[in-house]
Protein backbone atom coordinates (compact mmCIF):
# COMPACT_ATOMS: atom_id res chain seq x y z
CA UNK A 1 0.00 0.00 0.00
CA UNK A 2 1.24 3.67 -0.99
CA UNK A 3 1.93 5.64 2.27
CA UNK A 4 2.03 8.93 3.21
CA UNK A 5 0.34 10.90 6.24
CA UNK A 6 -2.93 10.09 7.41
CA UNK A 7 -5.43 12.43 5.60
CA UNK A 8 -8.82 10.58 6.98
CA UNK A 9 -9.42 8.58 10.27
CA UNK A 10 -8.87 4.85 10.03
CA UNK A 11 -12.27 3.99 12.40
CA UNK A 12 -14.72 6.95 11.23
CA UNK A 13 -13.66 7.92 7.85
CA UNK A 14 -13.72 11.55 9.03
CA UNK A 15 -10.73 13.93 7.70
CA UNK A 16 -7.89 13.22 10.31
CA UNK A 17 -7.53 16.85 11.70
CA UNK A 18 -11.13 18.29 11.57
CA UNK A 19 -11.69 16.64 15.31
CA UNK A 20 -10.83 14.73 17.76
CA UNK A 21 -10.08 10.79 17.00
CA UNK A 22 -9.02 9.79 20.19
CA UNK A 23 -11.63 7.10 20.66
CA UNK A 24 -11.38 6.14 17.00
CA UNK A 25 -7.12 5.48 18.16
CA UNK A 26 -8.60 3.48 20.84
CA UNK A 27 -10.87 1.31 18.90
CA UNK A 28 -8.48 0.83 16.08
CA UNK A 29 -5.89 -1.14 19.04
CA UNK A 30 -9.18 -3.58 18.70
CA UNK A 31 -10.62 -3.73 15.16
CA UNK A 32 -8.99 -3.12 11.83
CA UNK A 33 -9.18 -0.15 10.20
CA UNK A 34 -12.37 -0.08 7.67
CA UNK A 35 -11.37 3.35 5.63
CA UNK A 36 -8.70 4.31 3.69
CA UNK A 37 -6.39 6.41 5.11
CA UNK A 38 -5.73 8.55 2.35
CA UNK A 39 -9.05 8.70 -0.05
CA UNK A 40 -11.56 7.72 3.21
CA UNK A 41 -12.79 4.92 0.48
CA UNK A 42 -14.72 2.38 2.75
CA UNK A 43 -12.40 -0.91 2.27
CA UNK A 44 -12.35 -5.01 1.76
CA UNK A 45 -11.65 -6.35 5.25
CA UNK A 46 -11.16 -10.08 6.13
CA UNK A 47 -10.30 -10.98 9.57
CA UNK A 48 -8.45 -13.84 9.96
CA UNK A 49 -7.41 -15.94 13.23
CA UNK A 50 -4.31 -14.24 13.49
CA UNK A 51 -4.27 -10.99 11.46
CA UNK A 52 -6.06 -8.83 8.94
CA UNK A 53 -5.81 -7.77 5.65
CA UNK A 54 -7.50 -3.95 4.50
CA UNK A 55 -7.97 -3.29 0.74
CA UNK A 56 -8.69 -0.33 -1.02
CA UNK A 57 -9.66 0.11 -4.53
CA UNK A 58 -7.46 3.05 -4.85
CA UNK A 59 -4.75 2.87 -2.97
CA UNK A 60 -4.00 -1.38 -2.65
CA UNK A 61 -3.79 -3.66 0.45
CA UNK A 62 -2.91 -3.46 3.80
CA UNK A 63 -1.85 -5.85 6.31
CA UNK A 64 -1.53 -6.64 9.98
CA UNK B 1 -23.35 -17.69 52.47
CA UNK B 2 -26.52 -16.65 50.80
CA UNK B 3 -29.30 -18.78 50.72
CA UNK B 4 -29.30 -19.07 46.77
CA UNK B 5 -25.34 -20.11 46.86
CA UNK B 6 -26.15 -22.83 49.55
CA UNK B 7 -29.32 -24.15 47.24
CA UNK B 8 -26.88 -23.83 44.44
CA UNK B 9 -23.80 -25.50 45.82
CA UNK B 10 -26.36 -28.78 46.61
CA UNK B 11 -28.61 -28.92 43.59
CA UNK B 12 -25.78 -28.27 40.71
CA UNK B 13 -22.41 -29.01 42.56
CA UNK B 14 -23.47 -31.97 44.20
CA UNK B 15 -26.00 -32.96 42.27
CA UNK B 16 -25.09 -31.91 38.63
CA UNK B 17 -28.71 -30.46 38.28
CA UNK B 18 -28.90 -26.65 36.80
CA UNK B 19 -30.27 -23.63 38.62
CA UNK B 20 -34.57 -23.17 37.18
CA UNK B 21 -35.39 -19.63 36.02
CA UNK B 22 -36.05 -18.45 39.24
CA UNK B 23 -32.66 -19.19 40.82
CA UNK B 24 -30.74 -17.85 38.07
CA UNK B 25 -32.94 -14.64 38.54
CA UNK B 26 -31.69 -14.96 42.33
CA UNK B 27 -28.00 -15.17 41.59
CA UNK B 28 -27.50 -12.39 38.53
CA UNK B 29 -29.08 -10.35 41.68
CA UNK B 30 -26.54 -11.20 44.16
CA UNK B 31 -24.92 -7.86 45.36
CA UNK B 32 -21.03 -7.10 44.08
CA UNK B 33 -19.12 -8.53 47.14
CA UNK B 34 -20.49 -11.84 47.28
CA UNK B 35 -19.01 -12.13 43.00
CA UNK B 36 -15.91 -13.31 44.71
CA UNK B 37 -17.86 -16.71 46.53
CA UNK B 38 -20.19 -16.91 43.40
CA UNK B 39 -17.44 -17.13 40.68
CA UNK B 40 -15.67 -19.89 43.17
CA UNK B 41 -18.83 -22.02 43.26
CA UNK B 42 -19.05 -21.77 39.49
CA UNK B 43 -15.29 -22.49 38.67
CA UNK B 44 -15.98 -25.86 41.40
CA UNK B 45 -18.83 -26.64 39.23
CA UNK B 46 -17.22 -26.27 36.17
CA UNK B 47 -14.02 -28.90 37.94
CA UNK B 48 -16.08 -31.21 39.14
CA UNK B 49 -18.66 -31.61 35.64
CA UNK B 50 -16.18 -30.90 33.45
CA UNK B 51 -12.90 -30.95 34.34
CA UNK B 52 -9.97 -28.91 33.92
CA UNK B 53 -9.54 -28.99 30.58
CA UNK B 54 -10.19 -25.79 28.16
CA UNK B 55 -11.12 -26.18 24.89
CA UNK B 56 -9.57 -23.89 22.40
CA UNK B 57 -11.22 -22.87 19.16
CA UNK B 58 -10.78 -20.59 16.00
CA UNK B 59 -13.49 -18.74 14.09
CA UNK B 60 -13.05 -17.57 10.38
CA UNK B 61 -15.63 -15.39 8.07
CA UNK B 62 -16.46 -17.21 4.78
CA UNK B 63 -18.52 -14.82 3.86
CA UNK B 64 -18.84 -11.06 5.69
CA UNK B 65 -20.90 -8.45 5.35
CA UNK B 66 -24.14 -7.91 2.90
CA UNK B 67 -26.22 -9.97 5.28
CA UNK B 68 -30.23 -9.67 4.53
CA UNK B 69 -30.84 -9.98 8.28
CA UNK B 70 -31.08 -7.39 10.68
CA UNK B 71 -29.62 -8.51 14.12
CA UNK B 72 -29.28 -5.13 15.76
CA UNK B 73 -26.38 -6.21 17.31
CA UNK B 74 -24.39 -7.35 14.51
CA UNK B 75 -22.36 -4.71 11.82
CA UNK B 76 -22.23 -7.26 8.90
CA UNK B 77 -26.31 -6.59 8.29
CA UNK B 78 -26.71 -4.85 4.98
CA UNK B 79 -29.47 -3.21 6.36
CA UNK B 80 -27.61 -0.28 8.52
CA UNK B 81 -25.02 1.94 7.49
CA UNK B 82 -22.29 -0.11 9.18
CA UNK B 83 -18.55 0.91 7.48
CA UNK B 84 -18.18 -3.56 6.89
CA UNK B 85 -18.16 -4.34 3.25
CA UNK B 86 -18.53 -7.68 1.53
CA UNK B 87 -16.13 -9.89 1.14
CA UNK B 88 -15.85 -13.87 0.58
CA UNK B 89 -13.06 -15.55 1.64
CA UNK B 90 -11.07 -18.04 -1.16
CA UNK B 91 -10.17 -21.43 -0.19
CA UNK B 92 -6.11 -21.47 0.19
CA UNK B 93 -6.70 -18.26 2.74
CA UNK B 94 -9.33 -20.59 4.63
CA UNK B 95 -6.96 -23.59 4.84
CA UNK B 96 -4.47 -21.28 6.01
CA UNK B 97 -6.38 -19.67 8.89
CA UNK B 98 -7.37 -23.65 9.89
CA UNK B 99 -3.17 -24.08 9.88
CA UNK B 100 -3.04 -20.98 11.93
CA UNK B 101 -5.61 -22.09 14.46
CA UNK B 102 -4.68 -25.75 14.51
CA UNK B 103 -0.85 -24.36 15.64
CA UNK B 104 -2.46 -23.32 18.60
CA UNK B 105 -3.46 -26.86 19.36
CA UNK B 106 -6.81 -25.50 18.97
CA UNK B 107 -9.60 -28.71 18.49
CA UNK B 108 -12.28 -26.70 16.67
CA UNK B 109 -12.12 -24.28 13.71
CA UNK B 110 -15.69 -22.41 12.79
CA UNK B 111 -16.31 -21.73 9.18
CA UNK B 112 -18.57 -18.46 9.46
CA UNK B 113 -21.37 -16.60 7.03
CA UNK B 114 -23.09 -13.87 7.27
CA UNK B 115 -26.40 -14.88 5.46
CA UNK B 116 -29.98 -15.55 6.32
CA UNK B 117 -29.20 -19.52 5.33
CA UNK B 118 -26.83 -20.88 3.06
CA UNK B 119 -27.48 -20.97 -1.12
CA UNK B 120 -26.80 -23.19 -3.21
CA UNK B 121 -23.01 -21.27 -3.95
CA UNK B 122 -22.07 -21.19 -0.05
CA UNK B 123 -23.07 -24.56 0.29
CA UNK B 124 -20.78 -25.76 -2.68
CA UNK B 125 -18.28 -23.09 -1.13
CA UNK B 126 -18.06 -24.96 2.42
CA UNK B 127 -17.90 -28.74 0.57
CA UNK B 128 -15.30 -27.70 -1.06
CA UNK B 129 -13.55 -25.76 1.57
CA UNK B 130 -14.10 -28.52 4.34
CA UNK B 131 -12.29 -31.02 1.57
CA UNK B 132 -9.56 -28.84 1.24
CA UNK B 133 -9.42 -28.58 5.26
CA UNK B 134 -9.48 -31.92 6.07
CA UNK B 135 -6.94 -32.85 3.48
CA UNK B 136 -4.24 -30.61 5.10
CA UNK B 137 -4.87 -29.77 8.69
CA UNK B 138 -6.07 -31.96 11.37
CA UNK B 139 -8.76 -30.11 13.49
CA UNK B 140 -12.78 -30.12 13.49
CA UNK B 141 -14.67 -28.14 11.59
CA UNK B 142 -17.34 -26.66 12.63
CA UNK B 143 -20.21 -24.36 10.68
CA UNK B 144 -22.34 -21.26 10.80
CA UNK B 145 -24.46 -20.33 8.48
CA UNK B 146 -27.95 -19.38 9.56
CA UNK B 147 -31.22 -21.06 9.32
CA UNK B 148 -30.83 -24.44 8.00
CA UNK B 149 -33.23 -26.62 6.05
CA UNK B 150 -33.36 -30.71 6.97
CA UNK B 151 -31.58 -31.01 3.85
CA UNK B 152 -29.07 -28.94 4.13
CA UNK B 153 -28.66 -30.59 7.94
CA UNK B 154 -28.30 -33.68 6.23
CA UNK B 155 -25.69 -32.39 3.66
CA UNK B 156 -23.50 -30.85 6.42
CA UNK B 157 -23.45 -34.03 8.62
CA UNK B 158 -22.47 -36.06 5.73
CA UNK B 159 -19.74 -33.29 4.37
CA UNK B 160 -18.11 -33.78 8.01
CA UNK B 161 -19.08 -31.31 9.83
CA UNK B 162 -18.32 -31.58 13.48
CA UNK B 163 -20.81 -29.20 15.51
CA UNK B 164 -22.99 -27.06 13.80
CA UNK B 165 -23.34 -23.39 15.75
CA UNK B 166 -26.51 -21.19 15.39
CA UNK B 167 -27.25 -18.95 18.76
CA UNK B 168 -30.87 -18.01 20.14
CA UNK B 169 -29.19 -14.58 20.08
CA UNK B 170 -30.77 -13.37 23.24
CA UNK B 171 -33.80 -14.34 25.60
CA UNK B 172 -37.37 -15.10 23.80
CA UNK B 173 -39.14 -12.15 25.36
CA UNK B 174 -36.27 -9.75 24.05
CA UNK B 175 -35.84 -11.30 20.97
CA UNK B 176 -38.06 -9.25 18.56
CA UNK B 177 -36.47 -5.87 20.19
CA UNK B 178 -32.86 -7.51 18.51
CA UNK B 179 -34.14 -9.12 15.60
CA UNK B 180 -37.08 -8.61 13.42
CA UNK B 181 -36.71 -10.47 10.09
CA UNK B 182 -36.67 -13.82 11.38
CA UNK B 183 -38.49 -15.04 14.86
CA UNK B 184 -36.79 -17.26 17.98
CA UNK B 185 -38.83 -20.00 16.78
CA UNK B 186 -37.28 -20.22 13.58
CA UNK B 187 -33.87 -20.32 15.05
CA UNK B 188 -35.08 -22.70 17.74
CA UNK B 189 -35.87 -25.00 14.78
CA UNK B 190 -32.64 -25.31 13.26
CA UNK B 191 -31.24 -25.91 16.80
CA UNK B 192 -33.21 -28.88 16.85
CA UNK B 193 -32.72 -29.97 13.85
CA UNK B 194 -28.92 -29.85 14.13
CA UNK B 195 -29.41 -31.97 17.70
CA UNK B 196 -31.17 -34.21 16.29
CA UNK B 197 -28.95 -35.00 13.18
CA UNK B 198 -26.22 -36.10 15.23
CA UNK B 199 -24.19 -32.98 14.52
CA UNK B 200 -23.21 -31.06 17.83
CA UNK B 201 -24.84 -28.32 18.38
CA UNK B 202 -23.11 -25.01 20.05
CA UNK B 203 -26.11 -22.20 20.67
CA UNK B 204 -25.49 -19.43 22.81
CA UNK B 205 -26.26 -15.49 22.67
CA UNK B 206 -25.03 -12.24 23.79
CA UNK B 207 -25.65 -10.31 26.64
CA UNK B 208 -25.18 -6.78 27.41
CA UNK B 209 -27.83 -5.55 24.84
CA UNK B 210 -30.32 -4.12 26.88
CA UNK B 211 -32.21 -6.71 28.23
CA UNK B 212 -32.97 -7.22 31.69
CA UNK B 213 -31.97 -9.40 34.41
CA UNK B 214 -34.61 -11.39 33.77
CA UNK B 215 -34.16 -12.28 30.60
CA UNK B 216 -30.79 -13.02 31.11
CA UNK B 217 -31.56 -15.32 33.35
CA UNK B 218 -34.36 -16.57 30.82
CA UNK B 219 -31.82 -17.15 28.31
CA UNK B 220 -30.00 -18.89 30.14
CA UNK B 221 -33.01 -21.21 31.13
CA UNK B 222 -33.89 -21.18 27.50
CA UNK B 223 -30.20 -22.51 26.36
CA UNK B 224 -30.78 -25.18 29.44
CA UNK B 225 -33.64 -26.35 28.00
CA UNK B 226 -32.62 -26.87 24.43
CA UNK B 227 -29.42 -28.36 25.91
CA UNK B 228 -26.97 -27.95 23.71
CA UNK B 229 -22.66 -29.05 23.71
CA UNK B 230 -21.29 -26.10 23.35
CA UNK B 231 -22.45 -22.40 24.35
CA UNK B 232 -20.59 -19.54 23.59
CA UNK B 233 -21.55 -16.72 25.47
CA UNK B 234 -20.73 -13.08 23.86
CA UNK B 235 -20.46 -9.54 25.87
CA UNK B 236 -22.39 -6.64 22.98
CA UNK B 237 -19.29 -4.58 21.26
CA UNK B 238 -21.13 -1.93 20.50
CA UNK B 239 -20.37 -1.22 16.50
CA UNK B 240 -20.81 1.58 14.73
CA UNK B 241 -23.93 2.00 12.20
CA UNK B 242 -26.01 -0.38 13.79
CA UNK B 243 -28.98 0.19 15.84
CA UNK B 244 -27.39 -1.01 18.84
CA UNK B 245 -24.53 1.08 18.66
CA UNK B 246 -24.97 3.39 20.92
CA UNK B 247 -25.77 1.28 23.80
CA UNK B 248 -22.93 1.34 26.64
CA UNK B 249 -20.45 -1.45 27.24
CA UNK B 250 -21.87 -3.95 29.68
CA UNK B 251 -20.60 -3.51 33.57
CA UNK B 252 -17.87 -5.79 34.29
CA UNK B 253 -19.71 -7.21 37.18
CA UNK B 254 -22.62 -8.26 35.90
CA UNK B 255 -20.88 -10.02 32.87
CA UNK B 256 -19.08 -11.89 35.58
CA UNK B 257 -22.60 -12.74 37.10
CA UNK B 258 -23.47 -13.79 34.32
CA UNK B 259 -20.98 -16.20 33.26
CA UNK B 260 -21.38 -18.38 37.13
CA UNK B 261 -25.40 -18.11 36.27
CA UNK B 262 -24.78 -19.66 32.50
CA UNK B 263 -22.44 -22.30 34.52
CA UNK B 264 -24.90 -23.05 36.87
CA UNK B 265 -27.45 -23.34 34.45
CA UNK B 266 -25.59 -25.95 32.70
CA UNK B 267 -23.17 -27.56 35.15
CA UNK B 268 -22.23 -29.62 32.27
CA UNK B 269 -21.91 -27.38 28.81
CA UNK B 270 -18.67 -25.93 27.14
CA UNK B 271 -19.52 -22.59 27.94
CA UNK B 272 -17.23 -20.78 25.38
CA UNK B 273 -15.72 -17.30 25.97
CA UNK B 274 -16.92 -15.88 22.75
CA UNK B 275 -16.87 -11.85 21.24
CA UNK B 276 -16.64 -8.66 23.65
CA UNK B 277 -15.02 -9.91 26.69
CA UNK B 278 -12.10 -7.83 26.04
CA UNK B 279 -14.01 -4.54 25.41
CA UNK B 280 -16.15 -5.42 28.56
CA UNK B 281 -13.37 -7.24 30.89
CA UNK B 282 -10.37 -6.40 29.85
CA UNK B 283 -7.00 -8.15 30.28
CA UNK B 284 -8.53 -9.58 33.38
CA UNK B 285 -11.62 -10.89 32.34
CA UNK B 286 -9.97 -13.76 30.76
CA UNK B 287 -9.19 -15.46 34.39
CA UNK B 288 -11.87 -14.32 36.17
CA UNK B 289 -14.01 -16.39 33.59
CA UNK B 290 -11.72 -19.20 33.14
CA UNK B 291 -11.75 -19.11 37.10
CA UNK B 292 -15.49 -18.66 36.84
CA UNK B 293 -17.04 -21.05 34.86
CA UNK B 294 -15.69 -20.46 31.46
CA UNK B 295 -14.12 -23.97 29.75
CA UNK B 296 -13.80 -23.01 26.43
CA UNK B 297 -11.99 -19.90 24.51
CA UNK B 298 -12.23 -18.37 21.28
CA UNK B 299 -8.59 -17.65 20.65
CA UNK B 300 -7.32 -14.78 18.26
CA UNK B 301 -9.34 -12.75 15.94
CA UNK B 302 -13.26 -12.61 15.80
CA UNK B 303 -14.99 -12.38 12.78
CA UNK B 304 -15.00 -8.41 12.04
CA UNK B 305 -12.70 -7.49 15.32
CA UNK B 306 -9.72 -8.04 16.98
CA UNK B 307 -9.09 -10.63 19.51
CA UNK B 308 -6.83 -11.03 22.73
CA UNK B 309 -3.46 -12.21 21.15
CA UNK B 310 -3.51 -16.20 21.09
CA UNK B 311 -0.09 -16.60 22.42
CA UNK B 312 -1.49 -14.95 25.64
CA UNK B 313 -4.58 -16.78 25.89
CA UNK B 314 -2.51 -19.64 25.73
CA UNK B 315 0.30 -18.71 28.34
CA UNK B 316 -2.80 -17.72 30.47
CA UNK B 317 -3.98 -21.10 30.47
CA UNK B 318 -0.44 -22.95 31.12
CA UNK B 319 -0.32 -20.45 33.98
CA UNK B 320 -3.73 -21.69 35.16
CA UNK B 321 -2.82 -25.32 34.63
CA UNK B 322 -5.54 -25.78 32.74
CA UNK B 323 -4.50 -27.99 29.75
CA UNK B 324 -6.23 -27.75 26.02
CA UNK B 325 -8.43 -30.69 25.38
CA UNK B 326 -6.99 -32.75 22.99
CA UNK B 327 -8.17 -33.39 19.17
CA UNK B 328 -8.89 -36.84 19.90
CA UNK B 329 -11.07 -35.71 23.29
CA UNK B 330 -13.74 -33.94 21.05
CA UNK B 331 -14.23 -36.82 18.61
Amino acid sequence: MTTGSPSYCGHCGRPADAEDHAACAVRLAMEPPRFCTRCARRMKVQVTPRGWTAECVEHGVLTS
Amino acid sequence: MTDILERARTKVLDDGEGLSYDELVEVLQLPDDQIPELLQLAHDVRMKHCGPEVEVEGIISLKTGGCPEDCHFCSQSGQFTSPVRSVWLDIPQLVKAAEETAATGASEFCIVAAVRGPDERLMSQVRDGIKAIQAAVDINVACSLGMLTQQQVDDLREMGVHRYNHNLEAAKSYFPTVVTTHSFEERWETCEMVRESGMELCCGGLVGMGESLEQRAELAAQLAELGPHEVPLNFLNPRPGTPFGDLPIMDSADALRTIAAFRLAMPRTVLRYAGGRELTLGDLGTRDGLLGGINAVIVGNYLTTLGRDADEDLALLTELKMPIKELAKTL
